[in-house]
């Protein structure tokens, strides 16, 4: 994960966007027609771009970005490829439903079927992201249960608290708004703990021994010489020590920020008067979280190679 | 493509066999992959800043080296261990390229990344425990072992040629390439002798591959022999008696 700090943004970015997009349909779902015209395109737009930009930033970081179209061909087995292909589906009902919403095409008895489409489409594509990395049996940190509820938990409390906050700025501030932020953001806040504790319980039973089939029983395996006198490629894919050093800071610091986003949005109900700077501040302390959480989620696996320059996932 | 293709009875499934015993790691395979990789199937592997302070470059097979040591007094053993992909049955690598341009193929068993199709996505180089991929940033591709697919069916060669570079350059015979889907092939029988051993196995990617371990060390401590000068004579070898005055006086 070299070049990771776009992704890292991006990803955050994209998934605010799908969970903002999600919980528009729903509540097109539940609501009918944009009461508001203009809270309506803007809380759409946003969610579109944010989308975009992830989509498109994740091309850059490839080797060969004019041939990305590729990407969409293996859904038969690559979850990749089938991210791909959720999230350019996931535009056709997304349209359909901005176009309904906003009046563009008249059809108000449609709203509720595309809105839902729309979210199950944010859903999925959201999913397929989190298998991409949950199926990796080379990665102990990614290969596990809570992966996939974390990402969705990520975009769904990032989605809430940016619906809030867009809500606030239009006069369209209602409290179950903060309330779905708060549940959310604790929500996640719960996962990514739980997931913590789970790795941290796993024993490290990948051991250089194990990775050499060299040792027989008392037997010790020391790395003596490296084949190369350089960083390899396989070394800088997987270096990314500082999130690793920090580790349990970082973590400190996600559970803080997310800790944070909630009580600002508590606040927003609190104090009437501060709404939009309080959904404000709770939707950037969200946006951090889910930036930090996937700066540490992201490099951290990785470590283990540098040891040995060999196997993935080595004493990780 | 990038689904694996059906497994069959009695497939062929060319890999190589490595005899950990033998390997002196003297880097001939390495260096005599980079050479033939180079000019071969695959855009020419890569090298940045190769004279200048810090070279790399792309190398498809690298050969570590390990200690391996039992109690404290035990003189420990190293083990030379050249790493390249292992071909392996059931590759993730394959399965989670996104453009198919990594596939495994069905009629000899071989992993090939297409210089083509590959976006460097780099998810593959995730999927792989052993380490075996190499990115390309000049051409922004992926690479790995080939099993030298352009030299094995090689029509232009001698019969003898037909064989990968690395296993060709080997100067000790460490290396061994052939049909381990075939039980009565030479590779077959030397792991069935040796106790050929998979890596990772619990992994469940199956490698082709097969390695050979050391050989049982002997159970004899190492003890440094006492120097003859050290030693008094017992007055009956009059010819040690004059080496060890030679080696007294040359001593000082
Ligand atoms: S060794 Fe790695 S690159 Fe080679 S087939 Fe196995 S998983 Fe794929
Ligand atoms: S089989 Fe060919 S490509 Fe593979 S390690 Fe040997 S020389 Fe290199
Ligand atoms: S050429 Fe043979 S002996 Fe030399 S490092 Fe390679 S496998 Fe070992």
């Amino acid at each position: 994960m070299h070049p990771a700090y776009s992704v890292i943004l991006f990803t955050t970015a994209s998934g605010a966007g799908y969970g903002l997009l999600a919980l528009l349909g729903l509540v097109g779902f539940n609501h009918g027609p944009a009461s508001s015209l203009w809270f309506g395109l803007a809380a759409l737009v946003i969610a579109l771009c944010l989308i975009s930009l992830g989509l498109l930033s994740s091309t850059f970081h490839l080797g060969r970005p004019e041939r990305a179209w590729r990407a969409f061909s293996q859904w038969r087995s690559s979850w990749l490829s089938r991210e791909g292909i959720a999230s350019v589906i996931t535009f056709a009902p997304a349209l359909l439903f901005g176009a309904l919403w906003l009046g563009f095409i008249d059809g108000p008895q449609w709203i509720g079927l595309a809105g839902l489409v729309t979210a199950a489409m944010c859903a999925v594509t959201v999913f397929c992201t989190a298998k991409i990395y949950s199926t990796l049996t080379t990665i102990r940190q990614w290969h596990q249960k809570l992966t996939v509820p974390v990402y969705l938990a990520f975009a769904l409390s990032t989605g809430a608290v940016l619906l809030m906050a867009i809500a606030s700025v239009f006069g369209r501030y209602q409290t179950f708004q903060a309330g779905l932020a708060m549940v959310t953001l604790l929500l996640t806040l719960v996962l990514k703990y739980l997931y913590w504790r789970q790795i941290d319980a796993e024993p490290r039973d990948r051991t250089i021994e194990a990775a050499t089939g060299l040792a027989r029983t008392g037997e010790k395996v020391r790395q003596w010489e490296v084949p190369h006198t350089a960083e390899n490629f396989i070394m800088k894919e997987m270096g990314y020590v500082v999130a690793r050093k920090h580790a349990e800071k970082l973590r400190r610091i996600v559970m803080i920020l997310l800790l944070a986003a909630a009580l600002a949005t508590v606040l927003t109900v609190l104090v009437s008067a501060l709404v939009v700077p309080l959904s404000l501040v709770a939707f950037l302390l969200a946006a951090a979280a889910a930036a930090v959480e996937r700066w540490l989620f992201l490099p951290k696996p990785s470590m283990s190679s540098r040891s040995t320059t060999a196997p993935n996932g080595l004493n990780s | 493509m990038t689904s694996l293709p059906a497994q069959v009875s009695g497939q062929k499934k060319l890999g190589l066999v490595i005899d950990l015993d033998i390997c002196v790691g003297c880097q001939a395979c390495a260096t005599s992959c980079k050479e033939w990789n180079t000019q071969g199937y695959s855009a020419p592997l890569n090298d940045r800043d190769a004279y200048g302070t810090s070279p790399e470059g792309t190398w498809l097979n690298r050969i570590h080296g390990y200690e391996v040591k039992g109690a404290e007094d035990e003189q420990s053993r190293i083990v030379h261990f050249p790493r390249s992909c292992l071909h392996c049955e059931e590759p993730a690598c394959v399965t989670v390229c996104p453009t198919g341009a990594s596939y495994k193929r069905a009629e000899d068993g071989i992993v090939l990344v297409n210089p083509e199709t590959c976006i460097g996505c780099k998810l593959c180089s995730w999927a792989c425990p052993y380490g075996a991929r190499e990115y390309d940033y000049d051409h922004g591709v992926m690479k790995k072992c080939t099993l030298c697919v352009d030299r094995i069916y090689n029509e232009n060669f001698a019969e003898e040629d037909r064989v990968p570079a690395c296993v060709k350059a080997c100067p000790t015979g460490a290396r061994h390439f052939g049909d381990l889907g075939d039980a009565e092939s030479k590779v077959s029988r030397l792991v069935a002798e040796r106790q050929g051993y998979d890596l990772l196995p619990e992994m469940g990617y199956k490698p082709v591959n097969k390695y050979l371990p050391p050989r049982p060390r002997s159970s004899e401590k190492f003890t440094v022999a006492p120097t003859p000068s050290e030693t008094k004579s017992d007055g009956k070898s009059r010819i040690e008696d004059f080496f060890r005055w030679a080696d007294r006086l040359l001593s000082r």
